[in-house]
């Protein structure tokens, strides 16, 4: 059963010699054979062991990789129809890195479409479905990854977060989602969505693991010029160590927006961080409600322009009937893009559009240095600010496809870490009525992951779900 | 408010065509999302800033050498009609 197994608890055994890489991949692979089906985490698995010749840490442990991230001779399908015959040509950055420290590959993982989504049901390749409960979303839109992780289908994944989706999904997975800090890692080989925001980041089941995976894939890409030149330590060194005296925001404000389970969780975790030796305090963004209009201003401002590129010439799909060369374009992205993909374009497009520019784009340029404010000012008080991370355990499959506003809000509390850049993780914090997970978030100001490791750790120790992981 | 043939323009200005039903559908969801965002009429930002980035970063300069690149033919492995070592699309020119 190594599938069950941590990233941390294998690199241990391959260590000692007790077992070998490849009994992993096969163990992860069976899971996979015998969950998938069901679950839907993956776009792709690979059937083969591809040994990695590389002595890095990893020693060839499988890793999955979410479906908008390149690994050079797979394909690339950001779950959605236009790229769904898309082989990738290089590697991204951090897969070049993963690879040299010795991962090996099981597969892509599935997301809602170009990672547009809090629930994988924009998916071109179908839904997935939360390993904890079958008729729930798993969130999104790396909900590949956190169902993956969840479930057993991989030891450990990579997501990607713009508005919160590592977070989410890992919060509503009941599993460890970190975003770091905007230009800690490489977005080179990563499908552009919203530049600005974009991020890549582990999803895995417990903190020390994202620690590992966070060594690996942080640091300065030229590929990437704005990935940020700035000395990466090992985020190891920050587990297991006292948080007597750390000062901790709570963002309670948040409350209000939550149903009874998440207040009962947030409760405790108070209490937990208090015993810890925690110096907890109420904290106010004043601007941070706005997060939800802001971001759906800039993030669709910003895909619209990334996506500009899908237009059946270069890769990708093309539609078959068509009179000239701009009747091509319209029926290529009209037939290859989903409803949501859509939508955003379409937002992104008015958005910017002359007379509405000043309205919306400029004005929500305006609020992100509003609450970029508030977060600068919070974090001369304190080390980390807490909040949970969604404000529901996850909704039904259905329940929120037909209404994109009420989707769009589930974000509301990780969006703001996106628009200011800062780093934020999602840690399990207990379970609802209905016995799914919660997520607790902790943020620190930008390259300041030290911090959140910190008290991640010593709060995992106290609470988490390890026992209760839907693995069997 | 956005008008059904609003969304018809902006549909065009994004490269897309949809169907009428369609068109009612997205016109009402964009109503309902710019709506929301008229949350933000409640603050004054006359004196705030754009932001277009939170953190700072300087411009990247190299120098202007010929690198290796991607191969010709890699570059074109997904393309829906090569040729010739090039991306083929249908005629644009008059004769």
């Amino acid at each position: 059963m190594l599938y069950k197994k941590t990233l941390h608890e294998l690199i241990e055994l391959l260590d000692k010699g007790e077992i070998e890489a490849k009994d992993i991949y096969e163990s992860v692979l069976n899971r996979i054979k015998e969950k998938d089906n069901e679950i839907n985490a993956y776009v792709s698995v690979f059937d083969d062991f591809e040994e990695n010749k590389e002595s890095g840490i990893l020693k060839n442990i499988p890793v999955a990789i979410k479906d908008n991230i390149h690994i050079e001779g797979k394909k690339t399908t950001c779950s959605s129809k236009i790229l769904s015959n898309f082989t990738a040509i290089f590697d991204a950055t951090v897969i070049k890195k993963l690879k040299k420290a010795g991962a090996t590959f099981i597969g892509k993982t599935n997301l809602d479409e170009f990672a547009m989504g809090s629930s994988t049901e924009t998916s071109y390749f179908g839904t997935t479905k939360n390993p904890w409960d079958t008729t729930r979303i798993p969130g999104g839109s790396s909900g590949g990854s956190a169902a993956a992780v969840a479930s057993g289908e991989a030891i450990a994944a990579l997501g990607s977060d713009t508005g919160g989706s590592i977070r989410q999904p890992a919060s509503l997975c009941g599993v460890v989602g970190f975003k770091p800090t905007y230009g800690r890692v490489s977005r080179f080989g990563l499908v552009a969505f919203a530049s600005s925001l974009d991020q890549i980041g582990p999803i895995t089941r417990d903190v020390k693991d994202a620690a590992i995976l966070m060594n690996i894939i942080c640091g300065h890409d030229e590929n990437d010029s704005t990935s940020a030149n700035v000395d990466v330590p090992d985020f190891t060194e920050f587990l297991d160590k006292s948080v007597k005296g750390m000062k901790i925001g709570f963002y309670d404000k948040t409350l209000e927006d939550c149903n009874e389970d998440v207040q009962k969780a947030m409760d405790e975790t108070v209490k937990i961080l208090k015993n810890l030796g925690c110096e907890i305090e109420s904290v106010d963004l004043p601007n941070a409600k706005y997060a939800v209009s802001d971001y759906y201003i800039i993030a669709p401002a910003e895909a619209s322009s990334n996506l500009a590129r899908y237009d059946g010439v270069k890769y990708g799909f093309r539609a078959e009937d068509y009179e000239d060369l701009k009747d091509m374009y319209i029926k290529t992205r009209s037939e290859g893009f989903g409803d949501e993909v859509k939508r955003r374009i379409m937002l992104g497009t008015y958005v910017l559009s002359s007379g509405y520019y000043d309205a919306y784009y400029l004005k929500a340029q305006k609020l992100r240095g509003l609450i970029k404010q508030d977060f600068d000012k919070a974090f001369e008080k304190f080390d980390c600010i807490i909040s949970p991370t969604t404000p529901t355990e996850a909704f039904r499959i259905g329940e929120k496809v037909n209404n994109p506003l009420q989707m769009y809000l589930s974000d509301i509390f990780t969006i703001p870490a996106n628009l200011t850049a800062i780093p934020a993780v999602s840690i399990p914090n207990g379970l609802s009525k209905n016995g799914l997970p919660l997520g607790l978030q902790i943020m620190a100001n930008a390259f300041r992951e030290d911090l959140i490791f910190k008290l991640a750790s010593a709060f995992e120790k106290e609470f988490n779900l390890w026992d209760r992981l839907p693995l069997n | 408010m956005i008008d059904k043939e609003e969304v018809k323009r902006i549909a065009k200005l994004s490269m897309l065509e949809l169907k009428e039903e369609d068109v009612d559908k997205f016109c009402l969801q964009f109503n309902e999302i710019l709506d929301y965002m008229k949350e933000m009429d409640e603050l004054d930002l006359s004196k705030q800033e754009a932001v277009f980035h939170v953190i700072e970063l300087q411009n990247v300069f190299r120098e202007d050498r010929v690198k290796e690149s991607i191969e010709n033919e890699k570059a074109l492995k997904n393309a829906p009609d090569p040729a010739d070592g090039a991306f083929r699309v249908p005629k644009v020119i008059e004769r």
